[in-house]
């Protein structure tokens, strides 16, 4: 990789007209694109990280640039890295009160719906805009019963510097795939959190991430700890608007579940249309625990997203609940992966996907069962969606059962939407394109019942904005 | 004196290029019940498709005009906007949408306004008391689960509420139980006046009883053999459509 551009990215030349959301493009800081030791060093430095972190990040940089590209999902030809500004940080600071936010980045914040939620009693706000964290806040309730949530940066530095080091990138290690790598050397921004044992956490806590520079990846990190007996659902949602640069997003997410521990961690993401969304997420689960995921994915020219859970003791459970929902120009791989490590665990995926205009939906999954995970059971079933004949949809599943005492099922069910139906609703006065947003909708309902209200709203709203001027 | 509600004209209707109806001329005009026999397969359900503008029918030529507005080139909504409304012989199952949210989105588009959400709840609910339908239908998925009888309930139901100016329906009793036909029955009794009209396609005089027929189609070979009253119900019902003399009931099959 000796060829770098070193090309400054010039912001003035952007097209402002086709910002879904226009905001004064004004970071305090902008580095060069391309991404060299020396990038490294310098966010490591800008951060006052600790030593082992920028000898962390140096050795992803070595490994990104060793591992290859891979070849098995969606091309990521078109991806540019040269061009990708790692970190554009925004000039505000901390803040802890919302009315300290500069105002242009709180009208961003607004349109997306921030404090409302906020007023809504959610338990506490961790906003990421551009690569660092600009709002954060928790209630004193939850702080009060030992829970920490705060970003990332805060948690390296402060009391909880051991525990990040301990588990950071341990269960996604750098060496996993290419922008497992890249996170590891350029990461910034993203939530930590920690729920001692015992401890319910009775409001879903939310962070909500945006992309706001053209050219400007995103590679935050989540860090959740829920200790033994404790109890938690976190929400994390995306939106971004339109650029012409190729973006990236590369996050990692990486739960740990205690011991009869409940995490929920349930996504929205909205990517721009342009956004190559390869993120990873994955979670471990002691004796008697449980992950739920729910997931739903929209926007993004092309994802790479398999949340795995890893069911490392006794009776452990997994359950993902996940939508796809792939229009023109996008190629979406999407699906789920769990491996049963352990007696009497338990894994449930169900997926729906929906294409549209020549989009393309892939669903894979991959359920490995060990021969140490005797009595264990896997149902995995996917549902797909096609709303025209241009439209693609393939479903790739994978079993590796080494254990003869599993319970392992499978059920795919691949469809049009029926044209009788879309009649059937027409006669009831119902216009052709509302037929099938309410039809889609339905078929979405399962996943929306999952999410908290105001999210299910959105994704019906998403899915009413995807629908718009489908081609019959 | 009743105007024409629904006046057909020379209708000519396809499907994948084959003539299922060669000429259909019938007017039913407002506050009449009009009831269409004839042996199967003779497009009984083509012909209240067609008025319902079921994409999959062809209308080659004719005109299909509802009071006095011309609709042939309508699409389904559009007509259902205008006042048509057709209880299917097989309801469409819409998984993940609620009886409920179905019918309140459906009066929204019909009224170009939402409907009023609490006088619309206690509309339905009273609707569906009436109609012997358990309340917790309501929050079901439309039509998934559903029996038969449940179905079909469900469409006069939808007649019900959502009060069109001509209902057509294509074979509501077929498949229930003495008990759900007395009940469909009763709704549609209770649908009826004198502005509306009725165009019920059936094999079985149960339904009707009760309520007063004005006209009796027999269709036959694409075309309406036989016009009369009341009467032609239970001579066919006894006799079957050979008593109505040469041609009819010949043609199974088309």
């Amino acid at each position: 990789m000796k060829d770098f551009k070193q090309e400054k990215t010039r912001v003035d030349q952007a097209d402002r007209t086709i910002y879904d959301v226009k905001d004064r493009l004004d970071p305090a800081f902008l580095m060069d694109s391309g991404i060299t030791p020396e990038i490294v060093n310098q966010i490591s430095r800008e951060k006052n990280e600790p030593e082992w972190m920028r000898l962390f990040r140096l050795k992803s940089l070595k490994l990104y640039n060793e591992i290859p590209l891979p070849t098995w999902g969606p091309s990521l030809d078109e991806l540019n890295m040269d061009q990708i500004v790692t970190y554009v940080r925004p000039k505000s600071t901390m803040k802890a009160k919302w009315s300290d936010v500069p105002d242009d980045i709180k009208e961003t914040f607004e349109r997306l719906g921030i404090p409302k939620a906020e007023r809504k009693s959610l338990a506490g706000v961790g906003a990421q805009y551009d690569s660092e964290v600009v709002y954060h806040n928790v209630r004193a309730e939850v702080a009060s019963k030992g829970v920490v949530y705060t970003d990332i940066e805060s948690a390296l530095t402060g009391p909880y510097s051991e525990m990040i080091r301990k588990h950071f990138m341990k269960l996604v290690p750098p060496s996993d795939h290419k922008f497992a790598a890249l996170h590891g050397a350029v990461w910034s921004g993203g939530s930590f959190v920690y729920v001692p044992a015992g401890v319910t956490v009775e409001i879903p806590l939310q962070s909500y991430f945006r992309l706001n520079a053209p050219g400007a990846g995103q590679f935050e990190h989540t860090l959740i700890i829920v200790e033994e007996g404790a109890y938690l659902h976190f929400i994390e949602g995306c939106s971004a608007p339109r650029y012409y640069v190729a973006n990236l997003h590369a996050g990692c997410v990486e739960l740990y579940v205690g011991k009869n521990a409940r995490l929920r961690y349930s996504t929205i993401e909205n990517w721009s249309k342009n956004m190559y969304n390869l993120n990873t997420k994955r979670a471990s689960v002691e004796e008697g625990g449980t992950v739920e995921w729910i997931s739903g994915s929209f926007g993004s020219h092309i994802s790479y997203l398999y949340p795995m859970s890893i069911l490392k003791g006794k009776k452990a459970r997994m359950e993902f609940t996940g939508i796809t929902f792939a229009g023109e120009g996008q190629n979406l791989d999407t699906g789920a992966k769990v491996l049963h490590a352990a007696p009497d665990t338990t894994s449930h995926i169900s997926t729906k996907s929906i294409s549209r205009d020549g989009g393309n939906s892939t669903f894979r999954s991959v359920v490995t069962v060990t021969e140490k995970a005797e009595g264990s059971k896997s149902a995995v079933s996917c549902e797909s969606l096609m709303l025209d004949s241009i439209s693609r949809s393939d479903t790739i599943p994978v079993m590796d059962i080494s254990c003869n005492q599993a319970d392992i099922g499978h059920e795919a069910k691949i469809g049009r939407i029926s044209e009788s139906a879309i009649f059937y609703l027409m006669s009831r006065g119902l216009s052709e394109d509302d037929a099938r947003a309410l039809i889609v909708g339905g078929f979405a309902e399962p996943i929306a019942k999952e999410l908290p209200l105001e999210y299910a709203v959105e994704m019906n709203n998403l899915i009413h904005l995807e629908m718009k001027g489908s081609i019959g | 004196m009743s105007h024409s509600l629904l006046e057909i004209k020379d209708l000519i209707v396809s499907v994948e290029d084959k003539i299922i109806l060669n000429g259909i001329n019938l007017t039913i005009g407002t506050g009449e019940l009009h009831v269409l026999m004839g042996p199967n397969g003779t497009g009984k359900s083509t012909l209240v498709s067609a008025i319902m503008g079921d994409p999959r029918f062809q209308i080659e030529s004719g005109q299909i005009l509802l009071d006095g507005k011309d609709i042939t080139e309508m699409k389904a909504d559009e007509r259902a906007k205008a006042g048509v409304f057709l209880s299917f012989q097989v309801p469409e199952e819409i998984p993940g949408v609620t009886l409920e949210d179905f019918l309140r989105t459906a009066k929204g588009s019909l009224e170009k306004r939402p409907p009023k959400i609490l006088q619309f709840k206690k509309e339905l609910k009273e609707q569906m008391k009436a109609l012997d339908m358990d309340p917790s239908y309501a929050e079901r998925y439309l039509n998934v689960g559903f029996s038969g009888g449940e179905k079909k309930k469900t469409e006069i139901l939808q007649l019900l509420m959502l009060q069109p100016k001509l209902a057509l329906l294509d074979e509501t009793d077929s498949g229930l139980d003495v008990d759900a036909v007395r009940t469909v029955t009763k709704g549609i009794r209770a649908f009826k006046n004198r502005k509306n009209g009725l165009f019920i396609i059936t094999h079985n005089a149960r339904i009707l009883e009760g309520l007063d027929v004005d006209v009796v189609h027999v269709l036959e070979g694409g075309k309406i053999a036989y016009t009369g009253g009341q009467e032609l119900i239970s001579k066919i019902t006894q006799d079957g459509f050979g008593v109505l003399g040469k041609g009819v009931g010949l043609h199974e099959g088309l």
